[in-house]
This record gives C-alpha cells, structure tokens and sequence, in this order.
C-alpha cells in the first residue's frame, strides 16, 4: 500500500473538501474527523514498520521531472517516521484546541482549518521525502499556509512577524536552493534520489561549501543561536494553535534536516564544523534559558525556551554518538508534546484574560485549578522532570554528549536548572500567590480543552516511563546514519552510559 | 557567386506564420477603411483571434513537419526549433493579451483630443473607440514573431522597428491618466528611437568589420579578421545596447516603469510577456550565432549587466506604491534572472543547450503569470480607472478572497516559491549557470530573489492582513475575456509548476538543435 502518499492525498483532499462545506461548525468537525483518519491511518502504517528491516520502508518511486533527474520518491526509516507519527498527533489535538480560534478577527474560518489540513500534508511528505529536491519543495511550501495563518490569524503584531518569518525562512531556503543545485551538479549523478546521491561529495572542501548552504538553512529553521531572532516574534503573534504547530512540528525539519542531510551528504564537513556548531547549540541552551527567564510575555517566553531545547537537539545531533543521537531523536518528539502543552494551555489562559503577560496573572491555580495542574505538568516536562518524557531524551543526550565532548556537557546541564527557573517562576508568578482581581471568574478548562490537554499529558507520562517503543524505532536508524558518517562511538562510555539509561 | 543573379527562393511554408499575421494586420487597416464604425470591434476581434490562432497552428505544423535545418528566405530568416518555441510562445500570450485588449473601456475614445476638452467630452459621449488598436497590435505581434527569428542585422532592425513603432502609438491610448499615458508613449517612443539608432550604428560598424550583415557570416568573420577590433567592439557595444534596451536591463531600464505604468493595462500584458520573450529571443540569437566565438569579451559585461540588472530591479521595487511601476521592476528583475541564463552559456554544446531551453521554459512561465497578473490589476477599480496606488489594494482579501488570492498566487509565482512554475524557471536557469560555472552570478540572483520576494510579500500582506478602507475599490465582474485571461494564467501556473516536464521536454528538444548558423 502507498501509506504515505495516502496520508499525504487524505490531508490535501480534506483542505479541499474544508473550502467547500458552508457551515463553519461542519468545517471544524470535518477537519477533526479528516486529521483523526489521518492519524488512524498513520498509526495503521506504524505498526506495520519493523526497525531492523530496510533502511527505508513504504518506499514509493515514481519519475517526477526527469529532465531535472528529479522523482516523488518517499519512505520513512525510524527517525521520520517518529517524526510524521508527532505530526499527524498534533494536528487534531490542535485542530480541537484552534475551535474558537479563527473567530476572534472575524475571519474565515474555513480557510484557517484548510490551511492547517494543507499544513499537515506538507509536514507528512518533508519527513517522508528520499528526494533532496521533493524535500526542498515541501521545505519551502509549507512556509506559505503556515505564513497565512500567522499573518491573517495571529495577533496585534501579526503581519510583521509573519513577514520576519517568512523572509528569514525564505533567505535561508534560497541559500539552500543554491547548495541543492551544486550537489546536483557536482555529484553528476543525474538524480536527486538521497540514497544515491550519499558519499558522492568526496572533496572536503566542497563538502565544507554545501554543508554550510544546507546547514543554514537548517539553523534558521530550527532556530539556532544567533538565527533565532524570528522566533519569539513568530510564536507570540501566531493563534496558539499555529505556534505549536511552527514550535512543535516545522522547526523540527531544520533539526531533522541537520541529522538526515548534513551528516550524511557531507559527512567530513560536519566532523569539521562540529566544534562550531556545538559551540553554537551551547550557547543557544544558556542564552535561550537566560533570556527565557527575563519575558514579560507568556509565549515568547514559551518561544525562548524552545531556543533553549533547540540548543540541545542540536547537540545531540553533532555529538554523533548513538545516545546522543537517538537522544536528539526523541527530544524532538517529547519537546513538541511538552512544548505543545505548554503553548495550548498558556493560549487558553490568554484567551480567558485577553492577555499575554504574565504580571496580568496571579493565583490562577485557585480559580481554575485544572488548568493550573496541566500547565504545571507541561512546564515540568518543559523542564525534564525524571518521570516526564523529556527527561530521557535530554539525559540521553547528555550523557551521548558527555562521552566525547565533557566541557560543552557540562555547561549544557546549567540549561537544565535554568529551566527550572524560567519554569517555575512563570508558575509561581501566574499560578500561585493572591488572586488577581482580573481573573478572580476566569472559567476553568471546558470539555473540549480538556480533550485537547488529556492526550498531550498522557503521552508525556506514557513516554516519560516506558520510552521504548519509541527508542526501539529510533536507535537503529539513528546507528544507521551516524554508520555513514562515520561516527564510532567511544568504547568505555558506551557501556555505562547503556546501563544508567 | 558566380556571374548570375540567383532567383530569391521564400520558403513561404517556413514563413507562414508570420505572413498570416501580417496579412490579418492589413487586412485590420482595410477593414478601418472600410467598414462603418459599429461593425468594426465586431470584425476586429474574430479576424485577431483567428489569425493568431492559425498562426500558432501553422507554427505546431510546422513542429510536427520537422523543424527546418536551414535558414529561410535566402538567409534573412531562421526558423529553426528555438524560433518556433519562442513563436508558439508569444502567439498564445499574444492571444490572450487580446482578449484582455477586447474589453472596450481600456482605450481612450479620441486620442487626439486634448485631455479634460470638450472633443473629449464630445468622443466619449458619442461611444466612439479606436478599434486600430486591433491591427496595430496585430503588426506588433509579427514584429515580435520576426525579431528573434531574424538572421541578419538588417531584417532584425526592420523587426524591431515593426515591433516597436506599434507600440509606441499604443502606450498612449490609455483611458484613464490619459497625460501620464501620454507621457509614457513620447518617453518610450524617445528612449527607443534612440536605442534603434543604437542598433543601427552597431550594424553598420560590424558591417564594416565584417563585410557581411549576415550573422552567420559575422561569426565567421571573427575567427578571420584580425587587426580591427576597434570596429567590431564599437559595433557590439552599440547592438548591445539595442537589443539590452528592449529587454529593460540595467543601465537601459529607466523607461520600463513609466512605460509600464502609463500604458493602457492590456498593452502593458502584451509587452511584459510578448516583447520581452521576443526581445530575449533576439538577443540570444544574436550573442551565440554571431558572437558566440567571442564570448571572452562580451561575458563578462554581461555579467556585469545581470548583477545590475536584478539588484536595481529588485532593490528600486520595494519603494515603489504604484502596482503597476512594481510589476515594472519585478519584470525588471525577472529579466536580469533570465540574463544569468544568457551568461550561462558555455563552449560545449550541451551546456549551450541546457541555458537555453532553461532560458525558454522561464519564458513561458513567467509570460503568462505576468499577463495574469496584470489582467488581475484591470479588474480592481476605482470611480477613476484602475485602483493603481497599493494602499487601495489593503484589504482586498476581505473583500473579494478569490481574486486577491489569485494574484497572492501570481506574486508568489514571481517570487518563485516551489509548486509555482515560477520556481521551476528559476530553478532551471541557475541551474544552467552553476554548471555553467556562474556560481558567483547565482548567488547573487537568490540574493535579488530574497529581495524581491519582500515586496511580493508586501503585497500579500497589504490584502491580507490589512484591514479594508470603507471606501476601497471595487472589483469589476471581469468580462468573459479577462475571466478566461485569469483563467488561463492560474492554470498555466499551476501546471507548470506542478507537472513542468512536458513543457521542459519541449523546450528542450527545441534548444536541442541550438539556433541555425
């Protein structure tokens, strides 16, 4: 069966159906019920994939433009298929959370839920992709629905944090597009197909020239330090809904993409640029934390901590240790749960109040103890609580770090205990204390929204015990890709870093 | 030659498509002539249409029948496989640009009449028209047919004045703005009498390098004569600055926008898509088939014009606040993308090939989204003509969500965001360059596109998230024409972008055979 262009074909069919159905309730529940088959379908597709068989499995190959040696060529090893598996979870728990959404500016609704269906199967096919170009097409169309429903959707500063995201993503999509064309070019193979085009680069040097195109790229997607202005801008202006789905699934691809195509397609380039890009993620983790602690506003201090948490997958990626790696795997997944909670709950709280900043909050916790309970185990997820799933992935990562590189471990673990200060400090500003006169009636969560928080702290507590399943799907393609870098890991670390795991 | 004056031999099977485009343009003039004023529109628009339609049959027949290997009509005229690609191209962006000229209220009722007077008054309120427009553009478009295919300096001089003449007296038709329209036509017409004499100047002195207007005979000639480099750098420096003009490049593109802006707005479809595509059809015959063996010497102006070209394009658009002095830019722009095409050219065959029906295929994308486009511009009106300021476009989006986001659509087509044929022709042309080794020169044109695409964005924004002004512009139900324009654009847009190998396969096969020497 073609699992995934099915995923994908669903997700497009139902953004059109959404554009056709009058009534703006039925559109709703039309886009649940088509993101609840897509996850049905994708979960279907899940359990059919065995991790010690093929690197890629689901494979379809058709010839897309063979003038330009180019196919729709898809298929899914671990590391995307966690990936894609994050994404079509996401999407109906936002889809319930955005309900009321779309209403606030008196727009339409029907398009806000469109674009997200649109969204989803752009998500699917950028992790799905085996093509470079297939990838860079849905790398940088998936810019454009997520720029509509920032820019029509969003906030008081929309249209210029959509703009900012845009043209930062666009500026580094285009760099991209240049090292795209040189690989293309220089590899001489007449094709696009990853497969085929890995350990082509021999050159270092010219390995150097792309890897620093790619990376980029990556590095203002995902966002690293110092490309990460966009960010806070973007995720406090988008509804809340859109900023998981920017926060939780679209600054993945840079990450994914660092992982999947830098290490790969230039597997000396990346050993060379390592230090730097360590150094880059270390300071991303302090900084993002530091100034994480100083918002005044509830989501961009939500978007700082991101930068923070970015700083760590990167890490992990560039440690290029099975630990690390794999760590850096499931980071991305637990952090857009967590993170995804985080960012629902405070856009309920927002929605409530009518506003972002914290100091308008006090003792909510009383009022609306639900609420309060859930964020506060978003935020202690956000801040790897042991028993919550980020906890092992940023452990894993640590300790994958820690084999090879100890000073840059050693100061990514003072992330974590600023984490605990961003975290608990915005608690114990908004949560706890005497109640705010302004939110003395504030309602505590609804049905719905309840249905929106249950699954995320489930699968926070699920994950944060029994990690396995996951890591069970990861490890091996994360040991495949770091095997053709190659990347060995050191002998004696490895054994003890297994049992503490 | 051997004593005897050969007979001329006109292979007219080669040339039909352009006769029937000429002949329905003299046919247009008689029937001004003849028949009474209110028949005239209803007899204009089938004879234009068809003529165009049977010219872009004949140029399919002509595909179908094998692409001709020698040039026509004792050398003046090559139809070869680039010609009939670049002819096809333009006679379907010629046909849709009539459609667009066909709804009536474009076009001033007494051009002779002095703006705000009482002849004025008097024509409008009698309903009278200027139907020649019909024929003038029709003489317009087979100017446009005849100058790339042209194969010596002369017929291409004559070409490009058949072209151009036309067009000149069509910039200052405009309804509206009629003194900015005006304007438009007398800068134009100046700038370019200017630029032929340009032209012409360059001919003569490669003539006297050469000996021969031939182009054929001037690439020969390079590879024998020594000893007068004055002449031939002189000449080449002046044909280029002709043939550059039309294109808009820098430094020769300050006529660009006025013209764009004053023309009436079909005009400005027609000579966005058409005279460019024509323009760059010319200049690339010109650069390989007659100076190709000295592409040391010209590449590395060319260079410096490309660069020029889409930075001034890219950078003067974003202060623009009339739409149509944008797209100007944009086009601007686009033409400096399509020159790192031209630059990418190299000494291997394939590598020629390649830069060409990459030069090709971005033709035909951009030609229709620009006509799309600019058929969105005429449907948004004001009480006074077309809503032309960009304020009055906040809040299309609200207003009429289908067409603001067809033409959000057209721009991030322009700005070449992937699943837009734009992207594709984009693609296509860097990718010649890199292989071409102009790696520097693509670099340089993501730049300009990240640039660009901030005022594309601009826009969207402005109808998007701005909210309406109370008294915003209104759009016109577009007419059956300018639906089918639209129409005609989006899909071509779509399909190219979506599914571009067929058109790629056609460009490719058409620069396979490179142009005749």
């Amino acid at each position: 069966m073609p699992w995934l262009s099915i995923l994908m074909g669903v997700s497009v069919l139902g953004a059109l159906g959404v554009t056709l159905v009058r009534n703006d309730k039925l559109a709703k529940q039309f886009t649940l019920g088509v993101s609840l088959i897509v996850l049905a379908l994708a979960v279907a597709m899940a359990v059919q994939f065995s991790p010690n068989g093929d690197k890629f499995q689901f494979v379809e190959k058709y010839d897309w433009i063979p003038d330009f040696g180019v196919h729709y060529a898809v298929g899914v090893d671990g590391i995307a298929l966690v990936l894609i598996l994050l994404s079509v979870v996401l999407v109906p728990i936002v889809v319930l959370a955005s309900w009321h959404d779309a209403e606030a500016g008196k727009r339409s609704v029907r398009t806000y839920f469109s674009l997200m269906l649109v969204l989803e199967a752009m998500m699917i096919g950028v992790f799905a992709s085996t093509d470079v170009f297939l990838f860079y097409v849905f790398f940088e169309a998936m810019l454009i629905p997520m720029y509509f429903m920032i820019g029509s959707y969003g906030g008081a500063q929309r249209s210029y944090a959509a703009v900012k995201f845009l043209l930062y993503s666009l500026f580094g999509g285009l760099l991209m597009l240049v090292a795209v064309i040189a690989l293309y070019s220089i590899a001489g193979k007449n094709t696009f197909m990853f497969p085929d085009l890995v350990g082509t680069i021999q050159d270092v040097n010219t390995q150097k020239w792309l890897f620093l195109g790619f990376f980029i790229a990556f590095a203002i997607k995902a966002p690293l330090w110092p490309f990460h202005t966009w960010l806070p801008d973007a995720a406090a202006q988008a509804p809340a809904g859109a900023a998981v789905l920017l926060v939780g699934v679209l600054d993945k691809v840079g990450t994914y993409g660092m992982l999947r195509f830098c290490l790969e397609l230039f597997p000396d380039a990346s050993k060379y640029f390592t230090p730097l890009v360590i150094t880059l993620s270390v300071i991303g983790i302090v900084y993002g934390a530091i100034v994480a602690i100083g918002q005044t506003d509830m989501k961009r201090l939500i978007a700082y901590t991101s930068v923070s948490h970015f700083g760590f997958i990167a890490l992990g990626v560039f440690a290029m240790t099975t630990n690390a790696g794999a760590g850096a795997t499931l980071y991305m997944v637990n952090h857009g749960f967590s993170t995804g909670a985080l960012f629902l709950i405070a856009g309920f709280l927002i929605q409530r109040r009518g506003s972002q900043f914290i100091a308008d909050y006090g003792g909510v916790q009383k009022v609306a103890p639900v609420l309060a309970g859930t964020f506060l185990v978003a935020g202690l997820s956000s801040l790897s609580l042991p028993g919550l799933s980020t906890f092992v992935s940023e452990f894993m990562v640590l300790v994958g770090t820690y084999e090879k590189y100890l000073v840059p471990a050693v100061i990514a673990t003072t992330g974590v205990i600023l984490a605990a200060i961003y975290i608990l400090w915005m608690y114990q500003r908004t949560m706890n204390g005497p109640t705010a006169e302004s939110v003395k009636h504030l309602p505590d969560l609804n049905a719905r929204e309840k249905w929106v928080v249950a699954p995320l702290v489930a699968l926070l507590l699920v994950f944060g015990f029994y990690p396995k399943p996951l890591l069970d799907v990861i490890h091996p393609a994360v040991k495949n890709t770091l095997s053709s870098v190659p990347a060995t890991d050191p002998a004696p670390a490895v054994q003890v870093a297994k049992e503490a795991q | 030659m051997n004593g005897t004056i050969p007979a001329p031999t006109i292979e007219y099977a080669q040339l039909a498509p352009m006769l029937v485009v000429f002949g329905a343009a003299i046919v247009g003039v008689l029937v001004e002539a003849f028949a009474p004023r209110y028949l005239r529109s209803a007899i204009h628009v089938p004879i234009t249409l068809l003529s165009l339609a049977g010219a872009f049959a004949l140029t399919i027949w002509q595909v179908v029948k094998g692409v001709p290997t020698e040039p026509a009509a004792m050398g003046a005229v090559a139809v070869d496989g680039p010609s009939l690609f670049i002819w096809g191209t333009i006679l379907v962006l010629a046909f849709v640009s009539v459609l667009l000229i066909n709804d009536e209220d474009h076009f001033v009722a007494a051009a002779a009449a002095v703006p705000g007077s009482a002849e004025e008054e008097q024509a409008l309120h009698e309903g009278a028209g200027h139907t020649e427009v019909y024929p003038l553009a029709l003489f317009a478009v087979g100017g446009m047919l005849l100058f790339p295919a042209a194969n010596d300096l002369l017929v291409m001089f004559v070409a490009l004045e058949v072209m151009s003449l036309p067009l000149y007296l069509l910039c200052g038709l405009a309804r509206r703005r009629r003194l900015l329209s005006q304007e438009a036509a007398v800068k134009y017409f100046l700038l370019g009498a200017f630029s032929s004499a340009f032209f012409l100047y360059g001919t003569a002195l490669l003539y006297g390098y050469a000996g021969s207007i031939d182009l054929a005979k001037i690439s020969s000639a390079l590879a024998v004569v020594g000893g007068q480099e004055t002449l031939l750098f002189i000449g080449v420096a002046m044909l280029g600055v002709g043939l550059l003009f039309k294109i808009g490049a820098a430094p020769f593109q300050a006529w660009k926008p006025d013209v764009y802006q004053g023309a009436p707005t079909p005009i400005t479809a027609l000579m966005a898509s058409g005279t460019l595509v024509a323009a760059f059809g010319a200049l690339l015959r010109v650069f390989w088939v007659a100076l190709g063996g000295l592409d040391w010497d010209w590449s590395p102006i060319l260079w410096a014009v490309a660069i020029l070209t889409m930075v001034v394009g890219a950078v003067l658009a974003i202060t623009q606040t009339d739409i149509k002095r944008m797209l100007a830019y944009s086009s601007i722009a686009h033409g400096g993308f399509l020159l790192v095409g031209v630059v990418a050219t190299g000494a291997a065959a394939g590598q020629n090939s390649k830069a060409l029906s990459a030069i090709l295929f971005y033709l035909v994308a951009y030609g229709f989204t620009t006509v799309g486009a600019f058929a969105v511009v005429t449907m948004v009106r004001d009480a006074g003509g077309e809503a032309w300021h960009l304020s009055r476009w906040a809040g299309l989006g609200k207003r009429s969500p289908l067409l603001a986001g067809i033409f959000a659509f057209f721009l991030l087509a322009f700005a070449g965001i992937p699943l837009t044929s734009g992207f594709f022709g984009k693609y296509a042309v860097f990718q010649a360059a890199v292989s071409g080794g102009a790696l520097p020169l693509v670099i340089v044109g993501v730049v300009a596109s990240a640039v660009a695409a901030f005022f594309y964005v601009r826009v969207i924004v402005l109808m998007f998230f701005s909210d309406p002004s109370a008294d915003g512009p209104s759009v016109v139900l577009p007419s059956r024409g300018t639906a089918a324009v639209v129409g005609v654009a989006v899909l071509a847009t779509v399909f190219l972008g979506v599914y571009p190998q067929p058109v790629l396969h056609l460009a490719q096969n058409a620069a396979q055979s490179l142009f005749i020497r």
